[in-house]
């Protein structure tokens, strides 16, 4: 009964493993069918690879009728490169925290970023470790409570949020792709997704997808708070919007597609 | 079984004591003989001393580097005091007259010391350049691990591109080979 | 395309020459790779060639990325490989256990140099352990030890094929000396040898829709429980344990009535070879006998061999890693173990012939270890 009133499953998602694995709350659902509903759009299921990483993003192994690896930590965006090298006809999906991204792998995503790597990166930013408790991570907001900062992070001890969106349109030329979305807006983030994946189809260049997202279980939010950090505390850190889109992709109003809440 | 031949050449970056070695090798590897060659490398390479280590036999060479070897060639100062080690009573020691040395670091144990004037002759009868290929010419007369012919060969293999270009310097590599094994005779 | 290799040739060539026209008669699609001496012209020779055969290089950020970039190639079906050594090596165990678990077959080159730490940039056998037994695993991998150029060439062709037969990462493990010493050796094309390359197939981006024509592919190494690991790993072991005597490799010379083996591997061996030459002809009653798989181990002749004398000289460019895994192969036998550990540092026959002549003349009892420490 419930089904008939829900909005459809992505095509591209596997039937038989859903409901998914994340905790109640979790901002990865509402990314992970943004993500595919781009493929379907994009008619990619036939092409597209998935990797994911460590951390809850690992929990994506098996959610997608996409062939998919779920690698080490920080290591989805090398396996990732490794496959689009050696097969650059397959549309290749690297899937990380912002721990896999910002921290362990960070050398990996500078470098596939200046190396121009022509793989599609998307990395959710909750704030902290989800797997593993509730650390600080690269994104942590100062002040924030973590099970490794119990006192607030101290930006003098531990310094501010990664800026990562921005520092990958800092190091890439004009052929990447580089946007920051939340799962506040999901029609939104959707249209990043596509223009990111796009980017890849045409051969073009690296494209980088930071997503805004929550995690109500670390951050021991209600319903009505969680809301509150993602759609108006992180944008006072992070800057929803598109950093940097090739000639080629601009004009489309993305903008105006974001008439869907979650 | 015959143990293989085992030579040490020494000097300065810019000597072509590797060049020497791998010539040589060449050539013993063009008339079938089992040869390992290799250079010192290390960290400390650039700026360093350049040797090499080069072993010529009728069998498979049964380790890459050697505790003494039966020839030491060290054509700087430098090079005398870091082949000293390689040097026992079996030693042939080769080394520059020209080669900033005190007479108390030459390796007396050696079963012969042969000073020779390769620096000087190389410059004043030659060409600084062919220093090595005088070098090459000694060690061939000393050991006989190839002939005359033989290295001109290797020569024309490795050099042969410019003799076509300057026909002089074939003649110039020439006279430098038979210099060399004169120096040692 | 024209073969790289036409028929045979004899050639004059540098190990880390030869493993790159290895690579290519193997048919290796694309090599991943960070710089370390002493394996570097491995890729300076690979990136000349390479285009010249339709085949790919990337450089990458780290010995991390280069192993796990292999990951990435090998599951898109190519041929891939990496070559590394020392502290590379110890980046690389981070993408070979996950290789190790998922049963990917990556081929990568060792080429040994002086450790810990940095050690130096030039030679030993102390990766042996890392090589073997590395990672966070069980060391469900095959690890073939060479001695000479021409065993580089004949092994990095083989590796191609056993890690595509048998799906477990395979190493080629050399070192710095065979990295950069020049002798001659005969490379071919495989085919004149009667060596037909494994076909590869992909893991990720198979031919069909998923979930449409096909399942999809989903690929992991993480496990949600204590059992469900247990399985996977007891079906690894498993896996591994049925190949072995098919993988198993060995060379020995001399042991019918030996009292002495010298027990030694890779570019030792071939001074141990030749002291056991020697010492045969000055009439001392020795044999030699080398493993050319250090993972897995012919475990089974040499505890045959083992039986047959009293003692066994080890001989190694490191502080006791190779034997370990002889005293591990040997357990419960009561033969002596002595050791000859030279800890980065080459062994010259002359070390081994006097050694050994020491140890029959003297009937030295007192440096060894006796392999039956529970017996």
């Amino acid at each position: 009964m419930q089904g008939i009133l829900q909005p459809p499953m992505p095509k591209s998602w596997r039937k038989e493993t859903k409901p998914h694995k994340f905790c109640p709350g979790c901002g990865h659902g509402i990314a992970l069918k943004a993500l595919g509903q781009a493929i379907d759009e994009l008619g990619l299921q036939g092409i597209a690879v998935f990797g994911c990483d460590i951390g809850c993003s690992l929990l994506a192994w098996d959610f997608f009728d996409l062939d998919t690896v779920q690698t080490h930590h920080g290591r989805t965006i090398p396996v990732m490169v490794g496959l689009k090298r050696a097969r650059p006809e397959l549309i290749c999906i690297a899937y990380m925290g912002d721990g896999g991204g910002y921290a362990i792998g960070a050398q990996h995503l500078v470098n596939a970023a200046t190396r121009n790597e022509k793989i599609t990166a998307i990395l959710i930013n909750n704030t902290q470790y989800g797997m593993t408790g509730g650390q600080m991570a690269p994104t942590t907001l100062p002040g924030q409570k973590t099970e490794t900062t119990p006192y607030g992070r101290d930006p003098e001890l531990t310094g501010y949020p990664t800026q990562g969106p921005e520092m990958v349109a800092a190091i890439t030329d004009e052929r990447a792709y580089v946007a920051r979305g939340t799962v506040a807006r999901p029609g939104q983030l959707r249209e990043f997704f596509k223009r990111a994946l796009q980017n890849q189809i045409d051969g073009r260049g690296f494209s980088f997808v930071e997503v805004i997202s929550a995690c109500p279980t670390n951050w021991r939010t209600n319903a009505k708070e969680t809301w509150e950090w993602v759609e108006k505390l992180m944008p006072t850190y992070f800057r929803v919007g598109e950093l940097k889109v090739p000639e080629a992709l601009r004009g489309k109003g993305v903008e105006a597609k974001d008439e869907e809440t979650p | 079984m015959k143990k293989p031949l085992k030579i040490v050449v020494a000097g300065e970056g810019g000597q072509g004591v590797q060049a020497v070695a791998e010539i040589l090798a060449e050539a013993a590897y063009d008339e079938g003989k089992e040869v390992l060659y290799i250079p010192a490398f290390g960290v400390e390479q650039r700026g360093g001393v350049s040797l090499a280590y080069l072993q010529v036999g009728d069998e498979p060479i049964p380790a890459p580097k050697f505790e003494k070897a039966d020839i030491v060639v060290a054509l700087s100062g430098r090079a005398v005091r870091r082949t000293r080690q390689y040097v026992g009573p079996e030693t042939i020691f080769i080394y520059d007259t020209h080669a900033d040395v005190q007479e108390e670091e030459l390796p007396k144990e050696a079963k012969r010391l042969i000073p020779i004037p390769g620096i000087e002759v190389a410059r004043k009868e030659l060409h600084p350049r062919v220093f090595n290929i005088l070098i090459m010419g000694a060690l061939i007369k000393l050991t006989s691990i190839v002939g005359l012919e033989d290295a001109k060969r290797a020569l024309e293999k490795r050099l042969g591109h410019r003799f076509e270009k300057d026909p002089s310097l074939r003649e110039l590599n020439y006279r430098a080979l038979e210099k060399g094994m004169a120096l040692v005779s | 395309m024209e073969k790289p290799i036409e028929g045979e040739k004899k050639v004059f060539m540098t190990g880390n020459e030869v493993v790159a026209w290895a690579a290519l008669a193997a048919g290796a699609e694309i090599m991943y790779g960070y710089p370390i001496t002493p394996q570097n012209e491995i890729m300076h020779y690979w990136t000349r060639l390479a285009p010249k055969y339709g085949r790919m290089f990337l450089q990458t950020e780290d010995e991390l990325s280069a192993g796990f970039t292999t990951i990435g190639g090998v599951m898109g079906g190519r041929r891939a490989f990496t070559a590394t050594a020392g502290p590379g090596n110890v980046l690389m165990q981070e993408p070979m256990a996950m290789a190790e678990m998922m049963r990917l077959p990556v081929v990568v080159i060792i080429m040994q140099r002086g450790g810990p730490s940095t050690g130096t940039v030039i030679y030993s056998q102390q990766e042996v352990t890392l090589t073997t037994l590395g990672g966070n695993g069980e060391g469900f991998r095959i690890v073939y030890s060479t001695a000479s150029n021409q065993e580089l060439f004949d092994y990095v062709i083989k590796a191609f094929n056993t890690a595509w037969k048998y799906r477990f990462p395979t190493f080629v493990l050399g070192d710095g000396y065979q990295a950069k010493m020049r002798e001659p050796l005969v490379i071919y094309d495989p085919e004149v040898r009667g060596i037909s390359p494994v076909p590869a197939e992909p893991f990720l981006g198979k031919p069909g829709v998923p979930g449409v024509d096909r399942p999809p592919g989903h690929y992991r190494n993480t496990y949600n429980t204590e059992e469900e690991l247990y399985e996977v790993i007891m079906g690894l072991a498993r896996a591994y344990e049925a190949i072995i005597p098919e993988v198993v490799e060995f060379e020995e010379e001399a042991v019918e009535g030996a009292q002495l083996l010298v027990m030694s591997h890779g570019v030792v061996s071939r001074a141990a070879k030749s002291a056991v030459r020697a010492l045969r002809r000055d009439g001392y009653p020795v044999g030699y006998f080398r493993p050319i798989t250090l993972r897995p181990l012919p475990v089974e002749v040499m505890r045959r061999r083992a039986k047959e004398v009293r003692q066994i000289l080890v001989a190694e460019s490191a502080y006791g890693q190779f034997a370990r895994l002889v005293k591990e192969a040997l357990y419960g036998l009561q033969v002596e173990i002595v050791p000859l550990f030279r800890p980065g540092l080459g062994i010259n026959p002359e070390d081994i012939y006097s050694r050994v002549q020491e140890l029959i003349k003297g009937g030295e009892k007192g440096a060894g270890h006796i392999a039956a420490t529970h017996a």
